[in-house]
């Protein structure tokens, strides 16, 4: 009985503090990390040369480098980062198991099938961006999971209609890739597929940058909703939660984020898994605090797992979603082993 | 806490796809009383529960809280002033006995306003009434069913409700949990409806009795009228000695094997 009284999660501010400052030191170590190699001083300079704070002569080609390649991926992977961690945790909460993240329900599967289909079989014929193409994936696919779980919604169907969906999607994004791709753009798709940074600019900065800062408002600004469905729906409507309206939006705000990072960098599993459980260790399963420090987990751990997808077989880089899952993998089955203890 | 409120269903039905579970059901509360719901299995007893708690909407009917229909009060109004206690609750959260009681509090609270010294002295209380206090920083997980239904009954008390609705609370527990619960609810003093399979001790502790059959209504009024042996056969199928008892002067029902 006394394990059960200790809170680990007691020290969970100081614990918040100290993933903003790793944060910080590995985007700065992201910026600085490349196949050019430029002293530290210069990345600084670089940067705060642009943000009109310093004026140190510094090359025009590293100056670029820093700048529109390195800081703009930086930035990128920590809103993807903070952007599926939220998306997992809100997932967890409203469907109320573990297991579910957009990955999980098919809402990647979906995105994946869209921008293959714009890739490979030229829908739009090229008015259509990539993007949106992911994007309407994504969308296609969360409709069909809502569609199937419809009626008496309950958290296993709609994990199982979920299931369904990437099942479905996958196997039309195999189809796909093997009806009419070559083996050069067959490469070139699983590779996207796994997820890669590679080729992100300001704009994506700009697009990740507020889709992930609206999602952390509108899911913050739910928090108390969300804790209420700690026993489920009837238990949280009885707690005054209007229970359809909370789902639609966060569901919504959740499908958005998902379409706009796979649209942008891939599908990248195991984020939006394994950083809400590792969240909800360090500071518990109250949303105010646990959505807040879901981003900043999440983001630091994408910017560091980007950063060893550069280093590992460098000059060559990894796809992150390798990264992401040799990393996250051992990671999830400590804390896996660790909350058996507890239990 | 407010003033007791009355509950009434008038004529309530409700459907699950086809099949009618709730048929024309009118039954009240009179304020500060309990009302035991009692019946066999799936003679609609949990979808009665949700209809007076306004969980679930009726396909006719009005369920009426102190003379206003319930469909016309906003989800929190109505959550300040019914609270419920289901039959077992479960979750997979890590959350502690502190944690589950506060919920109470969701209604009173706005999204973003601040956690008040006010709500604390609350909780505080229901947990003395529920006898956790010393208890606050288990985690749920670590709990008997006995303790889980004490602290959903003290979450449910936090929401300082005027009626208390609870479906079959002591399902599952042993019979000193059973009468433990019964006897914190039978304390307080709000307008009370629950489900409860035990005639026993829906002779004990309620004030009126509400028959359930096939989801009709087929009795409602003090136990001692209600509890018949006539009506135990034709409703339950079981043959029972229904009489006085010597040790606390109510209903004693013995069955007959």
């Amino acid at each position: 009985m006394t394990s059960s009284r200790i809170r680990p999660w007691a020290a969970g501010t100081a614990g918040v503090l100290l993933v903003l400052a790793a944060l910080l030191v590995a985007m700065t170590a992201g910026v600085a990390i490349g196949e050019m190699t430029i002293p530290m001083k210069t990345t600084v300079a670089a940067v705060t040369n642009r943000l009109g704070l310093t004026e140190i002569a510094v090359p025009r080609i590293q100056e670029a480098v820093i700048w529109d390649y390195r800081l703009s991926r930086s930035l990128v992977a920590a809103f993807c980062g903070a952007g599926l961690a939220l998306s997992g945790a809100i997932l967890q909460s409203l469907l109320r198991n573990p297991l579910a993240e957009p990955y999980v329900l098919g809402i990647s599967a979906g995105a994946s099938t869209g921008a293959v289909s714009v890739m490979l079989l030229g829908f739009g014929a090229g008015a259509i961006s990539l993007s949106a193409g992911a994007f309407a994936g994504a969308l296609l696919a969360f409709a069909f999971v809502v569609m199937l779980a419809s009626g008496r919604q309950t958290a296993d169907r709609t994990i199982l209609a979920g299931v369904a969906a990437s099942q479905l999607f996958n196997a039309l994004t195999s189809y796909i890739v093997s009806t009419s791709a070559n083996a050069e753009q067959a490469r070139s798709v699983m590779f996207w597929l796994l997820g890669s940074f590679a080729g992100v600019r300001w704009p994506d900065v700009a697009l990740s940058a507020s889709v992930v800062s609206i999602g952390l408002v509108v899911c913050i600004w739910h928090s108390r909703a969300l804790d209420a469905f700690t026993f489920g729906e009837d238990a949280a409507r009885s707690l005054g939660i209007a229970v359809q309206r909370v789902r639609v939006v966060l569901l919504l705000v959740t499908a958005l984020m998902t379409a706009t990072m796979v649209s942008m960098v891939g599908a990248i599993g195991f984020v939006g898994l394994v950083i809400p459980h590792a969240a909800r260790f360090i500071v518990g399963p109250g949303h105010m605090r646990l959505l807040p420090a879901c981003a900043l987990v999440g983001a630091l751990f994408m910017v560091v797992a980007d950063i060893v997808s550069r280093i590992i077989i460098a000059p060559q880089v990894l796809p992150i979603g390798v990264v992401t899952a040799l990393v996250g993998v051992p990671f999830f089955s400590v804390i896996l082993y660790r909350a058996r203890r507890v239990a | 806490m407010s003033a007791h409120l009355m509950l009434a269903a008038n004529a309530v039905r409700w459907l699950a796809g086809r099949k009618v579970i709730v048929d024309g059901v009118s039954v009240s509360v009179e304020p500060g009383q309990t009302l035991g719901l009692i019946g066999p299995n799936g003679s609609g007893k949990s979808s009665l529960i949700r209809l007076l708690a306004g969980l679930r909407a009726p396909a006719e009917g009005d369920v009426m809280l102190d003379r206003r229909k319930i469909s016309g009060f906003g989800r929190r109004e109505l959550a300040r002033r019914v609270a419920v206690v289901e039959q077992h609750s479960m979750t997979e959260a890590n959350v502690t006995v502190l944690d589950v009681v506060k919920l109470g509090r969701t209604p009173h609270r706005s999204a973003l306003s601040p956690w008040t010294s006010a709500d604390d002295e609350i909780v505080e209380n229901t947990l003395r009434r529920v006898g956790l206090t010393d208890r606050r920083e288990q985690f749920w997980h670590t709990l008997s069913g006995g303790e889980r239904q004490r602290v959903q009954l003290a979450r449910a008390l936090a929401q300082s409700p005027s009626v208390l609705i609870l479906d079959e609370p002591t399902n599952h527990l042993d019979i000193q949990h059973q009468i433990d619960i019964l006897r914190l609810v039978e304390d307080l003093s709000v307008t009370t409806v629950v489900a409860i399979h035990d005639l026993n001790l829906a002779a004990r502790f309620c004030d009126r009795i509400a028959v359930l059959s096939e989801g009709k209504l087929v009795t409602c009024g003090p136990p001692a009228e209600i509890l018949t042996e006539k009506m135990i056969a034709d409703v339950f199928g079981v043959e029972a000695h229904v009489s006085t008892s010597a040790h606390h002067g109510r209903l004693h029902i013995q069955f007959l094997m």
